[in-house]
């Protein structure tokens, strides 16, 4: 049994709008052929088990974990699907590890974003069938009204969601993984089409195709393999209530729950002081402030304030999304939060290029999994 | 145990309910609509399946020919490091006589599926295809049989480009 669990390799392709050579398991494969060198392991001899995050309405194909061992290197492997996020993939690979069941442990996730022709339709589907899906509303209108209710409670204004745009898309710029880096001024954004009023048509992430694996292993297999582990040293998942009915509208207390869970591993009590920097989901613009202030950054409210001072900048107290985020390295469905983890490992082992932050510890990195769900995680990552 | 319960509580749904609206019902047809991209691997099949050929993958380490083709060997986990035209003559693996339709009819001339280990490929590979212009009693594990293909003109670069696998006459 293994006390400490660390991200000993990583690998990813993309991330772009579409990727039409390739099919999504020669995708997945080149990122895995780049995570297995990176750590120096090789899967049929050394990985334990494989766990894949993928949802099978996205895909088009049911009980999705029969097509993921061939691509992994896991035939006649233990392999299962989760159907979350990336970072609930994180969160059970560290559990193998941490109950001894597995020393060594990989974590795939990809987005063929570009291969769903009807999107929003079978995104609908996440909506209840009897009570809420008959109204026929694309699903988009409840970050319209999550956002609308935010706003309300809070004061944050129009003008601080579009900077977190503003910011995102011009750290994209430096990162040579984003499709979606972009020189915009808030007047651009703000007079942009809207999508669910609040809600701008630019505030919501565009799709994107990618593939990320992360492989994982045991403190003393770890030490073994690797001479830069970053070590996974807080982990927390949490489900609000799904009713759109009753569900809390301006506030996300599922998100904190998972934060808390994620300090009390960690030993972390005040936040914005022990965390360096932070990968963020901003699917949705507003996204970013509200998560800011359920982790504890700052207080409710006080987000929108803080983007302003330019806080969150590369070069502020709490950089948030350097990488980008959503907004600039694209939407990558169900592997969005491996892409947020996989930025913070980077900036850990001081291999972010252009785009490095200076003197960084502790990362963390923080998903949702987007409309219609209340079902986020967290986890904090150290050097 | 529950054949000792004569009634079950509870309100029987009948068809009729159904047709005259005493329950709601709602009917809601998916729309999903997907354009995966085939990759190099199965692309590559497809596009000789277009012209009347079997294409399968070698791996050197494995020393293994696979059908259909692939970019990675699932064993040794190396790339693959060529594409082989195969025969479209082959063994079967195993086979089924269905008589049900994928859409629950019933029928009384069974269609075939089979797993066909194709000539050329390592044992064990094969492409799961159907059987045709054969008695269903006469259909064994081991039967040697060949693709019967569509017309050039027609083949459009799908499984389907093959109709059926026909057993070989001997002699
Ligand atoms: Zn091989």
């Amino acid at each position: 049994m293994s006390e400490r669990v660390a991200i000993i390799g990583v690998g990813w392709v993309g991330y772009r709008p579409s990727t039409p050579e390739v099919s999504y398991k020669e995708l997945t494969y080149e990122a895995a052929v780049k995570a297995y060198a990176d750590a120096g392991v090789n899967p049929r001899r050394d990985v334990d088990s494989f766990i894949t995050v993928a949802e099978d309405f996205i895909e088009g194909t049911s009980i999705f974990d029969e097509y993921v061992p061939d691509q992994l290197g896991a035939v006649l492997k233990p392999v299962h699907t989760i159907g979350g996020d990336g970072l609930h993939g994180l969160a059970t690979a560290h559990m193998l590890i941490r109950t001894g069941q597995s020393e060594i442990v990989v974590v795939e996730g990809h987005s063929k974003a570009s291969n769903v022709v009807t999107l929003p339709e079978v995104t609908a589907y996440a909506q209840d069938p009897i009570i809420n899906r008959p109204l026929g509303l694309n699903t988009d209108f409840i970050a319209g009204m999550e956002m609308n209710r935010y706003l309300f409670e809070t004061g944050t204004t129009l003008e601080q969601c579009a900077a977190v745009l503003v910011k995102n898309r011009r750290n994209a710029l430096r990162n040579p993984l984003a499709p979606y880096g972009a020189d915009l001024t808030l007047d651009e954004v703000l007079a942009g089409p809207p999508l669910a009023w609040p809600l701008g048509r630019y505030e919501a992430a565009k799709h994107a195709d990618g593939a990320i694996v992360i492989v994982l292993a045991s403190e003393e297999r770890a030490r073994s393999l690797c001479d830069k582990p970053v070590w996974v040293i807080g982990v927390g998942w949490c489900n609000g209530a799904p009713s759109l009915e009753s569900r809390v509208w301006g506030d996300v207390p599922y998100i904190q729950k998972a934060a808390d869970m994620a300090y009390r591993q960690a030993g972390i009590r005040q936040p914005h002081l022990a965390i360096d920097f932070a990968e963020l989901d901003d699917t949705y613009a507003y996204k970013e402030l509200q998560h800011m202030e359920a982790l504890g950054f700052c207080r409710p409210g006080e987000a929108g304030m803080l983007i302003e001072e330019g806080a969150t900048e590369p070069d502020g107290e709490m950089p948030v999304n350097v990488s980008g985020g959503s907004l600039g390295m694209g939407n990558l469905l169900d592997a969005n939060g491996l892409a947020r983890a996989l930025e913070v490992v980077l900036q850990l082992r001081g291999e972010a290029g252009q785009r490095q932050l200076d003197e960084v510890e502790v990362g963390l990195a923080q998903s949702w999994r987007g409309v219609p769900t209340t079902s986020g995680a967290v986890a904090i990552l150290s050097n | 145990m529950t054949s000792k319960i004569k009634v079950f509580p509870g309100t029987p749904l009948r068809e009729v309910d159904f047709k005259e609206g005493k329950i709601l019902y709602r009917h809601d047809e998916m729309n999903g609509q997907y354009a995966w991209d085939t990759g190099i691997g199965i692309g590559s099949y497809l596009a000789a399946l277009k012209e009347g050929v079997l294409l399968g993958s070698y791996c050197r380490s494995c020393r293994r020919t696979v059908v259909p083709p692939r970019t990675v060997c699932e064993w040794c986990f190396r790339p693959m490091n060529s594409y082989i035209p195969l025969k479209d003559t082959g063994t079967v693996n195993t086979f089924s006589l269905c008589y049900i339709t994928w859409d629950l009819k019933r029928i009384k001339e069974p269609e075939i599926s089979a797993v066909i280990e194709i000539d050329g490929a390592s044992p064990l590979h094969g492409i799961m295809h159907k059987l045709g212009e054969v008695d269903p009693e006469d259909v064994h594990i081991g039967m040697r049989v060949q693709a019967v293909w569509k017309p050039a003109d027609e083949r459009e670069g799908a499984i389907t480009d093959i109709l059926y696998f026909k057993p070989i006459k001997e002699g």
